[in-house]
């Protein structure tokens, strides 16, 4: 059995509590951890051995519960999915998600996401209703390969806090949401894509969007939203075409 | 306190939560439903989950091989009237699903597509690629959004169960954000709130599976059923403990020795079968006890492989090649790529078993419906009977769904002409709460640090109450457990602040924990016999003269708790051999 390789950890913490502080500060811990551990096993130790009064969320500690999101060095990362031998040597600077109103801590307000995903209706709205005693609907797998990678968002909000333009204009939808409307609207058993519309297809909605792609790069679950709104504009412009420029078009 | 007035409250807003919470929804709109969950839907369990969801779809399959698989594999603890209501409602809910856009793999004519899974006989798993949990949460929670008369309560933690009159009428909880204590007083509460996996320091289950839900019925005089029986996943990650679901040895995948042997065959689970072509119900694809009670003997035999993370078996997927590795198991392989840096194409993967599921909880029945009047149950907190002594891996995401909906519909029956609610002895009820809460935070003799204790809790529930118990080692867990319950009322916070206050919700869900790890140490020590997932050194042999009934404990403060038997029903198979031979017809 070989021994596992330690490393010498510097975390800068941002700390706020409304309780008792008056504005956010830095808070540096130092510990030694395996080199294979995540920045959440480092925080989970300070919490446990150093530090009971740091907040932060986490659950399933696989990427996959979307709770552990923060800037890592700056950048939007899920704690449990950021590695600590990618930062050897260095202070590894911790803060809450960028453009959320912070609660405490590393802990943000994730109303506003909450309502926006809400707005966009990201439900079936079915073609044609039929009960379950007929059995599923029929998807052939290349009709689900066209919204699947849609469907993957974890609702993270890395996508938010990475979006420059959610950071200047926060009427905007964003990323995930836009994109959940998208993988309904790209669904072989919905018809709500035009309910979807009058949210999707306005200034708050993918005309918004600058496609800077950042949302792409910070997506740890490969969504690409970028693609998602490009394709939703391209499909708003083609039923402006259709409403505006070919007679009869918007019958 | 602020009261909250509703018609029913849910606590927890995972796939049972929710699920019910849609069906209270459908079925009368004119409900007033709130659903009360300490973290935000999405970020529930549930969403952990890989492998699939089992329903009877395929014409070779039928509703009464399901019936068997489910009863055989629960090693006939399963309460037979139950496995047969949900063996028939499974499909309907599966369908539901898809209508309500679940992301189902595909035939290639469009019809939902099935997987192998371990200790069933036909191909009955719906999946969606390995993230199944996933989608199912997410349609849930996605299908909840139309519903304007479900109210959600986000990162509220449920702390008492109100009771007067002899039933359930509400629950107290604490607004997270604001440290603020509100009472919601409701005709019907349904317990949703998950497992408890996090008692064990070597698990599967999220930061937040800690039992809150299953403590607070049974704290309100709900007994806790066949809590004894925790489920080992065989195959965890070593260091993390992250599943690797059970869908990669019903795609191939083969479990060897450090010599390259696979030793289920070892184990009544043989002959061996070609590589690459899994056979149902034997092997690799036999039910999970056995799997993870064979690796105990491997590491015995000292046939185990050493690793920088302990002993472990392989888990080799290599042969499954990298199309098939990306197209149904994409989740493992980045898994395994970045939390051990193992690329399962190319190597195989080190793995061993791990905490994973209760096959107990909050008793209930086929109904859904717990001994305590207005009180209901469902998913992995209750235990409904479906899973007896050992759960086969694609019941449980099922099992919140038929579960979840029959607790709402009992629920709507419970309320119908119900006699008027004494809202001043509820208000008595949640004042008990805050005098808790409030004497938490004034406390300032305490001397135990909240870590400290989850940590000896946890080294004592891996210590003694693992795959294979003892007598000698359960009394010392029964002992140690009842000694931290003890010290539990000795915790200092060092937060006493009110926004976020994680430092208190940790030792809450510690005192939840501490609550569940007595039942089951108390259950293990009672059951003198080996049965599915409770297997004992001193009692080899499954005793149905004694032992075929569900142990009930019940709460008695700081005291030990009592322990009392319930039968099983049996309706038509009586209990037989577990067959895992790859002969059976």
């Amino acid at each position: 059995m070989t021994p596992m390789k330690e490393l010498r950890v510097q975390l800068e913490v941002l700390r706020y509590n409304p309780d008792t502080d008056t504005e956010a500060h830095f808070q540096r811990y130092e510990l030694t951890c395996p080199e294979e551990w995540v920045v959440l096993d480092a925080l989970n130790t300070v919490k446990a051995e150093i530090d009971p009064t740091l907040n932060y969320r986490w659950s399933c500690h696989m990427a996959v519960c979307g709770s552990c999101g923060m800037m890592i060095n700056g950048t939007p990362k899920l704690s449990c999915h950021t590695f600590l031998r990618d930062y050897e040597g260095t202070v590894i600077r911790v803060e809450p998600l960028a453009h959320f109103p912070i609660e405490r801590d590393l802990v943000t307000a994730p109303d506003d996401f909450m309502e926006k995903l809400k707005r966009v209706k990201p439900y079936i709205i079915p073609k044609e209703k039929k009960p379950i005693s007929e059995g599923e609907y029929k998807q052939t797998p290349a009709q689900l390969m066209k919204f699947r990678q849609y469907s993957m968002c974890i609702n993270c909000m890395l996508c938010y806090a990475a979006c420059p333009e959610y950071g200047l204009t926060p009427s905007f939808i964003g990323p995930a949401a836009l994109t959940l409307a998208h993988r309904y609207n790209l669904d072989s058993r919905d018809g709500g894509r035009k309910e979807r519309q009058e949210v999707v297809a306005t200034h708050e909605g993918v005309w918004e969007c600058t496609f800077v792609g950042a949302c792409s790069e910070a997506c740890p679950a490969h969504v690409d939203p970028a693609s998602a709104l490009q394709q939703m504009k391209i499909t708003s412009s083609i039923d402006w075409i259709v409403e505006h420029l070919i007679p009869g078009g918007n019958k | 306190m602020d009261t909250i007035s509703t018609d029913v409250a849910i606590i927890g807003a995972g796939g049972a939560g929710l699920r019910a919470a849609i069906a209270l929804a459908e079925t009368d709109p004119t409900l007033r439903i709130a659903l009360i969950s300490k973290v935000y839907p999405m970020r529930s369990h549930t969403c952990a989950a890989e492998g699939g969801a089992a329903g009877v779809i395929k014409p070779d399959d039928s509703f009464d091989m399901h019936f068997d698989d489910t009863v055989g594999g629960g090693d006939w603890l399963s309460d037979q009237d139950c496995v047969e209501y949900f063996i028939h409602e499974a499909p309907k809910e599966l369908l539901q699903l898809e209508h309500w856009g679940c992301p189902w793999n595909r035939e290639a004519d469009g019809s939902v597509a099935v997987r192998p899974f371990g200790g069933m006989k036909k191909q009955r798993t719906w999946f969606a690629a390995d993230k199944s949990g996933f989608h199912i949460l997410h349609t849930l929670f996605q299908t909840s959004l139309q519903f304007p008369s479900i109210t959600r309560y986000d990162e509220y933690y449920a702390l008492d169960l109100l009771v007067d009159d002899g039933r359930c009428q509400g629950v107290t909880a604490m607004e997270m954000r604001s440290g603020q204590l509100r009472q919601f007083h409701a005709k019907a509460v349904i317990i949703a709130g998950g497992g408890a996996g996090r008692m064990f320091p070597f698990s599967t289950n999220g930061a937040i599976k800690t039992g809150d839900g299953m403590a607070m019925a049974y704290r309100a005089g709900a007994p806790l059923k066949d809590m004894e029986f925790v489920q080992y996943h065989p195959t965890g990650l070593p260091n993390t403990g992250s599943l690797l679901t059970e869908a990669c040895r019903g795609e191939g995948g083969i479990l060897v020795n450090k010599n390259g042997r696979r030793y289920l065959q070892d184990y009544g689970m043989g002959p061996e079968t070609p590589v690459g072509k899994p056979q149902l119900k034997t092997m690799e694809l036999g039910p999970r006890d056995r799997v993870s009670q064979a690796y105990w003997h491997e590491l015995q035999k000292g046939n185990t492989v050493s690793t920088k993370w302990g002993d472990c078996v392989l888990l080799d997927m290599r042969h499954l090649g990298e199309k098939k590795i990306n197209e149904r198991l994409p989740l493992v392989r980045e898994l395994c790529a970045s939390y051990l840096q193992v690329d399962i194409v190319k190597d195989p993967v080190p793995i061993r078993p791990v905490v994973h599921y209760m096959m107990g909880g909050i008793s209930t029945n086929t109904k859904a419906a717990t001994p305590l009047p207005g009180l209901f149950a469902a998913g992995e907190c209750a235990c409904v009977s479906l899973n007896g002594a050992n759960r086969l891996g694609s019941n449980s995401l099922v099992e919140l769904l038929v579960f979840g909906r029959r607790a709402a519909l009992s629920a709507i029956e419970h309320i119908q002409g119900l006699p008027a609610s004494n809202a001043a002895a509820l208000n008595t009820r949640a004042e008990e709460t805050q005098s808790r809460i409030n004497e938490l935070f004034s406390r300032i003799d305490g001397t135990e640090s909240m870590s400290a204790l989850r940590k000896e809790m946890m080294d004592t529930m891996e210590k003694n109450v693992g795959i294979y118990r003892t007598e000698e080692g359960l009394q010392e867990g029964v002992s140690k457990i009842h000694e931290l319950r003890q010290r539990y009322r000795n915790i200092i916070l060092t937060d006493k602040t009110s926004v976020f206050n994680t430092d208190l919700f940790q030792a809450l869900e510690l005192g939840s924990m501490l609550d569940c790890a007595e039942a089951v140490t108390v259950g293990a020590l009672a059951r003198k016999e080996s049965r599915g997932a409770h297997q004992r050194l001193d009692y080899v042999e499954r005793d149905d003269k004694k032992f075929l009934c569900h142990t009930m404990v019940y709460h008695q403060g700081l005291d030990v708790p009592r322990v009392d038997y319930l039968d099983v029903v049996i309706t038509k198979s009586p209990p037989g051999v577990r067959d895992y031979s790859g002969d059976h017809k």
